[in-house]
């Protein structure tokens, strides 16, 4: 308990504005790491995903990439990264490691939220003449949307607990204050910062959250107060394991 | 006019949904395509707007080949009605009538006022415009189908089982209504049903199938009725049961019609139709 006490305290003191590394900045830059990751790995995973769901086509090779970055040690890989591309590229090292590991759940929640779609409304769309970039992008985007917010979060759930790592790896972040503390043996450093973060994850997640059930359109979610769909909530399981 | 040309399709499974189908549709009236389940119905429908590839044989409109024609215009050009709605859910009701004017490059105003003279033509009531389908009861869904094919004003309509799923109260004035705007509108309407009663009462002409789509009989409804082509078709459209088959009873008012469950349907009054 007094150690709690100790972490809240070492998180509030004044110090904490100063020094080499002031707590802002490490917030700063974990969260920069983490939105840059999450945002590069976006834009590579989301278009594939999209067409992966909209064409059934590539779609064992996505359920294949998730399953295997699964196996994969985040740790590992940095290191791994790091290695390969010299001690003098850290940062894209890093970086290069996070959108890796933010890749997969995205992907997947782009292209089961595609594939969730009523094949039924789908069939519509298309036999009253849409092209199918108009069904892509006025059917399947708009209603795949929820399953792709949902991969984004666990994306960034997962990133901002793997940037912690960078600590060991250049003197960034909230994970630098973990590996100085334990080598200065200061607890209070380590528990302090280790609640830093996970306040961070859980605000994160909890925004997330929010904007999941913002982006519900209007028309499925005036009936999904009336009837829960169970092919829907499977889906939502699929992405939520294929992340961790 | 719509012509089928030995028209086969063998899906890749394997299944021959539709062996050698020839069939002449013509225009301004309503063909029923009416057998079983599994009788190949959608899938003769579907060829026709090209949602489905005949494996041979060709399709004709007015004389040109639906395989000569952009699949995405050809579509936008005929109304479909599809067997389950295919309504899209994240869409207010105006915005489904709309879907193929807008498409077509009507402004959004224009499309608008017309649609909403479509909902007055199918018979929902102008305040249901900005629902959501799922908001609308099964019958209301289905005008909303109804009231998208019409939108753009196509020659040709095609309506798959689309009272399949209301109950039977609604269905009757759904049918009913076909019966108006078809008088109205004048369209080449194709209809698929498994409903031999609904084949009857809306068709000019009532195309009877068996599987693959193999055709047992065509005709006018009461060709159909007065003479059956086979036995199939005989018990197919029921003519020795319920209210088809009838056999007079002499009361003090005069002659009576029964069907064979002792039920009387009506009074036969001497003279011609
Ligand atoms: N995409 C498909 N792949 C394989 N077989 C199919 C496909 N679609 C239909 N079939 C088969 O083709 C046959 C005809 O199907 P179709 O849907 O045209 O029948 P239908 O007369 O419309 O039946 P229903 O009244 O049940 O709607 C059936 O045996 C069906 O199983
Ligand atoms: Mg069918």
């Amino acid at each position: 308990m007094n150690l709690f006490a100790d972490a809240i305290a070492w998180i509030f003191s004044p110090d904490r504005a100063t020094g080499a590394l002031p707590l802002s900045e490490a917030i700063g830059t974990h969260l920069a790491f983490t939105a840059v990751a999450v945002l590069l790995a976006a834009l590579l995973a989301v278009p594939a995903g999209w067409v992966i769901g909209h064409t059934g086509r590539g779609r064992e090779f996505a359920v294949a990439l998730s399953g295997a970055a699964r196996a994969v040690p985040s740790f590992g890989l940095v290191l791994l990264l790091v290695l390969l591309l010299g001690v003098t590229h850290k940062v894209a090292a890093s970086t290069t490691a996070f959108v890796l590991l933010a890749v997969p759940p995205i992907l997947a929640g782009a292209y089961t939220g595609v594939e969730a779609v009523d094949r039924r409304v789908v069939d519509g769309a298309r036999s009253v003449g849409m092209t199918p970039g108009q069904v892509l992008r006025k059917v399947e985007v708009p209603l795949g949307l929820p399953l792709l917010i949902g991969g984004l979060r666990s994306a960034t759930l997962q990133v901002v607990a793997t940037v912690t790592l960078a600590g060991y790896v250049g003197s960034w972040g909230l994970g630098f204050y973990i590996v100085q503390g334990i080598q200065l043996r200061d607890f209070s450093q380590i528990l302090g910062a280790a609640l830093v973060i996970v306040v961070l994850a859980v605000v994160l997640d909890l925004l997330f959250a929010l904007l999941e059930r913002a982006v519900v359109p209007r028309g499925v979610s005036a009936r999904r107060a009336e009837q829960s769909d169970p092919a829907r909530r499977r889906r939502r399981r699929e992405v939520a394991t294929s992340a961790t | 006019m719509i012509e089928f040309r030995s028209v086969t399709k063998t899906y890749p499974d394997g299944t021959v949904a539709v062996a050698d189908f020839d069939l002449v549709v013509p225009p301004h009236r309503t063909t029923v395509l009416v057998g079983s389940s599994g009788s190949g119905k959608t899938t003769l429908l579907r060829m026709i707007n090209r949602m489905v590839e005949p494996t041979s044989g060709t399709i004709e409109i007015d004389g040109t080949s639906v395989l000569d024609r952009d699949p995405v215009q050809l579509r936008r050009s005929i109304g479909y009605v599809l067997q389950n709605g295919g309504l899209l859910p994240h869409q207010r009701v105006i915005d489904n009538v709309t879907t193929v004017l807008r498409l077509t490059g009507t402004p959004k105003r224009a499309a608008r006022e017309r649609a909403l003279e479509v909902l007055d033509v199918v018979g929902l009531d102008r305040s249901l415009a900005e629902r959501y389908p799922s908001q609308l009861s099964g019958g209301q869904q289905q005008r909303v189908g109804v009231a998208r094919a019409l939108a753009a004003d196509p020659n040709i309509l095609l309506m798959d089982e689309p009272f399949g799923a209301v109950d039977p109260i609604v269905r009757a004035e759904l049918q009913t209504e076909t019966l108006r705007l078809q008088q109205e509108l004048n369209k080449t309407v194709v209809f698929v049903t498994h409903d031999v009663d609904e084949a009857f009462l809306l068709g000019d002409q009532v195309v009877i199938l068996q599987e693959g789509a193999h055709v047992a009989q065509i005709g006018s409804p009461s060709e159909i009725i007065e003479n059956p082509a086979s036995e199939f078709v005989a018990s197919f459209i029921g003519v020795e049961r319920g209210t088809r088959a009838l056999h007079t009873k002499r009361t003090d008012r005069g002659t009576v019609l029964v069907d064979t469950a002792g039920r009387t349907q009506g009074v036969l009054v001497e003279g011609t139709a």
